[in-house]
């Protein structure tokens, strides 16, 4: 066994103890901290990701020294390391970049909480991603939902404080679904460890024993994770947490927040439920529905919004609609269109979020209407934001592209689906296209009044993270098929 | 009509959990007013953490501290449960002091506990941000 | 003539919304933005809920589906119930393997006579781990949103509480028993009844006590906010490396240098004791700042 494997425990206990330190450092030392724990984590599960590749197996991590069914473990293949990984790197290059906003928007008293938060969130990420054990998902959950909560209001503007109660009631009400089902779970199967549970549930659901429960703790698990990440019928919340929030804040609670329930919810599909039962449930079929109507919901309701964050935050609800169409549509192709598609919305809307503001400092306000010439003003932020929205929309040579064209795939695989998907694709597509080209035609038209141009030396930490959020987004849209040979084999290691 | 009665029995609490979980459910969801949303949280919560107390008993057997040198595990009731409703208690105690403290904040700025009316006035001052 | 606009204009004409599409259809569904301060002056909140929530007609509505879905939702909870396995049986599926073992084996293999605290605390130590970080979280939480805000001076009902001899006087005599329970219950957590989260919020309530009937100044010689922190740091971070070393040596196959020790006795069950310890004072630190910081917005 190499040394690597010890690396989601070294990552997990690091964050806490970066947390706690983090609480008695003056703010520049704390935000130090939390960079350089974000750069360690990323180093260290992309290391493990590699043994994962290298070994061709899933490594269960034993925390104490009694196996499952008795003690706590952790469970790792590729897909999880590799997520890990990029939700690291794109939490260090949001700090990075929203740098202005932070030292605005904080009150220096208390700016070294904000990254105590920070590095909350990110070990809770991390725990959730490793985690081989339902209930320690469930603690877990609940340490994302105070932390990013803690992100959203630390920002302490009446309108930001309401959005945060918003945020934590539905947050709430996901994880107190999460946590009934998990209850009902362990009630009829007796057994919390993810691997057991798949094997009762498997016994069970054979002899028919028991059907009416298990039905309904793996509906009140999906709705329950379903609600926190802001599946349709739950995404009231989003615009208002994710447009009033600091830039940094709105991008980490976009980008990874969400996606980190979603992972677990693909996970406990996989590990725990048995992606043969859970597809034959039905439920899968609901979460279809709900994603198409969140993709053409969100999008329509994007269309209509006049100022471009919380129109971005509207595109969020039609992206995670995507990413739960996809789950909806079969366990091969469809998860590994949404995995794809995880990484597309993780990487890009930090990116447009980031790039928002700062063409809002540029054009003075955030409505769309005054943000004629921003882009000529900050061609940094508005090169960054086009390449954002194309990825958005869909244009080739960026994710997006890939991610839709993997979900026209999946779509293929079903023939009752089809037809339905390859609609919503379409209507989204042009949707997106409206409300992003627009935004992006009124930046590239010459402004109205004569401004000082904005250098890239000016923000250049900006700077530094808009490149690379561009960077990667294109390199991956270019080369994507190694990366989804990768996902598709670490699918198997499920 | 007597295998029903039975069965009510059995369940009993489940029936006692599960109605106090809707109760909460409902009250958190569609409550207007912040205090009450929380009163709802803390019964769902609680009912939730009814129902996996329950589990864990057995009729007639000990809470499981070991007697003497008696490890038999016939003689007491399952210790799982306990552990997890303990952790289970500590994080709805947390979440609620979250809440409650951003139930002062919005009550300090805007003097109402109505989410509706907290809303219309955010509303209003929304061009100052 | 007319026909033939530059693409710039198009372009230009199309963001001036002169051909829109979406906004049109949408119609006004949010409030034009920005009002100035002044045009709109303070109203009483009431007719503001009308506008949100439309008309009495609609508030009725409200409750009714509010009703029908908390009856659809209970349906299908109480249909589950009546198929879960039935209370107290030990036939029951949790009943299984896993509690067989903590039972017969867990005072040999913890040292713990608290079978729950051996669970809690060795065999499941990662959930608890996570969960004396929720704790830690959640007071963070509370001091970004409260700290220095709120009421500064005590406010009248806790000077009349200072003043009533009763309280004073109940409160000297209870709050050393209550601390000294409180502190009993950590330090036998593995031997019986107790454990840090108990224990340690028995002596959270002992402070609270005190604070209440004594003021604030006479612990905040000893509990300001940076010992505070200082605890909550000392208490949390041995805890996570105490366990990250536990939970190497257990991953790794290798022996650690904490041995159950012969269960009953005091100093036994290897890390339960100064783990028990650690949350106990952090679940005390955290109770007693919650309040204080509820109170007076500052520890």
């Amino acid at each position: 066994m190499a040394f690597s494997v010890n690396f989601p425990l070294f990552s997990i206990v690091l964050c806490l103890l970066c947390a706690v330190v983090s609480s008695l450092l003056p703010s520049k030392a704390a935000r130090a901290v939390s960079i350089a724990l974000c750069a360690a984590l990323a180093a260290g599960a992309a290391c493990l990701a590699s043994y994962g590749v290298s070994v061709g197996k899933a490594t269960e991590y034993l925390m104490g020294h009694y196996p499952h069914p008795w003690g706590n473990e952790l469970r790792f293949g590729v897909l999880e390391p590799l997520l890990v990984s990029v939700f690291a790197v794109v939490m260090l290059l949001c700090l990075i970049g929203g740098k202005r906003y932070l030292a605005a928007d904080l009150d220096p008293e208390k700016s070294n909480l904000y990254y105590v938060m920070c590095d909350l969130v990110l070990v809770s990420l991390t725990a959730l991603s490793y985690t081989n054990d339902l209930f320690t998902g469930y603690v877990f959950i609940e340490i994302c939902t105070i932390a990013s909560c803690g992100i959203l209001m630390i920002r302490q503007l009446g309108r930001t404080t309401l959005a945060s109660v918003r945020y934590m009631i539905f947050s709430l009400i996901g994880s107190g679904l999460f946590l009934l089902g998990l209850i009902l779970l362990y009630a009829v199967t007796g057994h919390l460890l993810m691997p057991n549970v798949k094997e009762s549930v498997a016994a069970l659901w054979a002899e028919g024993r028991y059907r009416t429960v298990l039905l309904m703790s793996m509906a009140l698990i999906t709705v329950g994770l379903g609600v926190k990440s802001g599946l349709f019928p739950f995404h009231f919340w989003m615009p208002d947490t994710y447009g009033y929030a600091t830039p940094s804040s709105g991008g980490i609670l976009s980008g990874l927040v969400s996606k980190g329930y979603i992972l677990l919810l693909i996970r406990i599909v996989y590990g725990a439920f048995g992606t043969d039962i859970f597809y034959r449930s039905g439920i899968s079929n609901v979460l279809f529905v709900f994603g198409a109507c969140g993709v053409i919901v969100g999008s329509i309701s994007a269309a209509r919004e006049k100022d471009v964050s919380r129109m971005v935050a509207y595109s969020s609800a039609a992206q995670i609609g995507y990413i739960y169409l996809g789950i909806g549509l079969s366990p091969g192709m469809g998860v590994l269109a949404s995995l794809f598609h995880i990484l597309t919305h993780a990487l890009t809307k930090p990116l447009l979020f980031l790039s928002a503001a700062e063409l809002a400092s540029c054009a003075g306000s955030r409505q769309r209407a005054v943000w004629r010439g921003a882009g000529h003003i900050n061609r940094v932020a508005g090169f960054a934001f086009s390449v954002g929205a194309f990825s958005m929309i869909g244009i080739p040579l960026t994710m997006g592209f890939v991610s839709k064209y993997r979900f026209a795939l999946a779509a293929f695989e079903r023939p009752l689906l089809m037809i339905p998907t390859l609609i919503v694709l379409a209507v989204s597509t042009v949707l997106n296209g409206l409300y992003f080209i627009r935004v992006v035609v009124a930046i590239y038209l010459p402004p109205e009044r004569r401004t000082d141009r904005v250098r890239i030396t000016d923000h250049p930490a900006y700077a530094v993270c808009a490149i690379a959020f561009t960077a990667m987004n294109l390199a991956a849209g270019i080369a994507a098929l190694p990366i989804v040979r990768l996902l598709e084999s670490s699918l198997t290691l499920l | 009509m007597e295998n029903f009665w039975q069965q009510l029995w059995n369940a009993r609490i489940a029936v006692a959990a599960m109605t106090l979980f809707a109760v909460g459910f409902v009250t958190l969801l569609l409550h207007r007013n912040l205090l009450k949303k929380i009163i709802g949280l803390n019964i769902m919560e609680t009912a939730a953490y009814l129902l996996l107390t329950s589990l864990g008993f057995i009729e007639g057997r000990l809470s499981p501290i070991v007697l003497g040198e008696n490890t038999d595990p016939l003689l007491y009731v399952n210790p799982l449960p306990a552990g997890l409703v303990l952790t289970g208690i500590v994080v709805s105690v947390s979440v609620t002091a979250v809440m409650l403290a951003l139930t002062v904040r919005l009550y300090a700025r805007y003097h109402s506990l109505n989410l509706d009316d907290i809303y219309a006035m955010a509303q209003r001052e929304h061009g100052v941000n | 003539m007319k026909r033939k606009k530059s693409i710039k204009e198009r372009l230009r004409e199309w963001d001036a919304d002169a051909f829109d599409l979406t906004e049109r259809t949408a119609g006004p569904m949010h409030p034009a933005p920005a009002a100035p301060e002044e045009e709109k002056p303070e109203e009483p909140p009431a007719p503001e809920r009308e506008t949100r929530l439309g008309s009495r007609a609609l508030r009725i509505l409200y409750s009714v589906l509010a009703a029908l879905f908390g009856t659809v939702m209970l349906s299908f909870l109480l249909a589950t119930a009546s198929e879960l396995p039935p209370y107290g049986a030990a036939e029951n599926p949790v009943h299984n393997a896993v509690s067989e073992r903590y039972i017969r084996d867990g005072m040999r293999e913890t040292g713990a006579v608290n079978i729950v605290a051996g669970v809690i605390l060795d065999y499941r130590a990662f959930d608890t781990l996570g969960e004396s970080h929720v704790l830690f979280t959640a007071l963070t939480a509370v001091l970004i949103l409260l700290l220095g805000e709120g009421v500064h001076r005590e406010s009248t009902g806790q000077i009349r509480m200072q003043q009533d001899r009763i309280v004073t006087n109940t409160a000297s005599v209870l709050t050393p028993i209550i601390i000294l329970f409180g502190v009993y219950g950590i330090l036998t957590g593995h031997l019986g009844p107790g454990g840090g989260f108990s224990g340690g919020s028995i002596v959270g309530a002992g402070l609270i006590l005190h604070s209440v009937a004594f003021g604030y100044d006479r612990l905040g010689r000893y509990l300001n906010i940076k010992t505070f922190r200082i605890v909550c740091f000392a208490a949390l971070a041995f805890y996570s490396l105490s366990k990250c070393y536990s939970f190497f040596c257990g991953a790794n196959g290798l022996h650690t240098v904490f041995s159950p020790g012969v269960p009953g006795r005091i100093l036994s069950a290897g890390l339960i004791l100064p783990l028990n310890i650690a949350v106990g004072v952090v679940v005390a630190c955290t109770m007693y700042g919650l309040f204080s910081v509820f109170q007076r917005g500052k520890i």
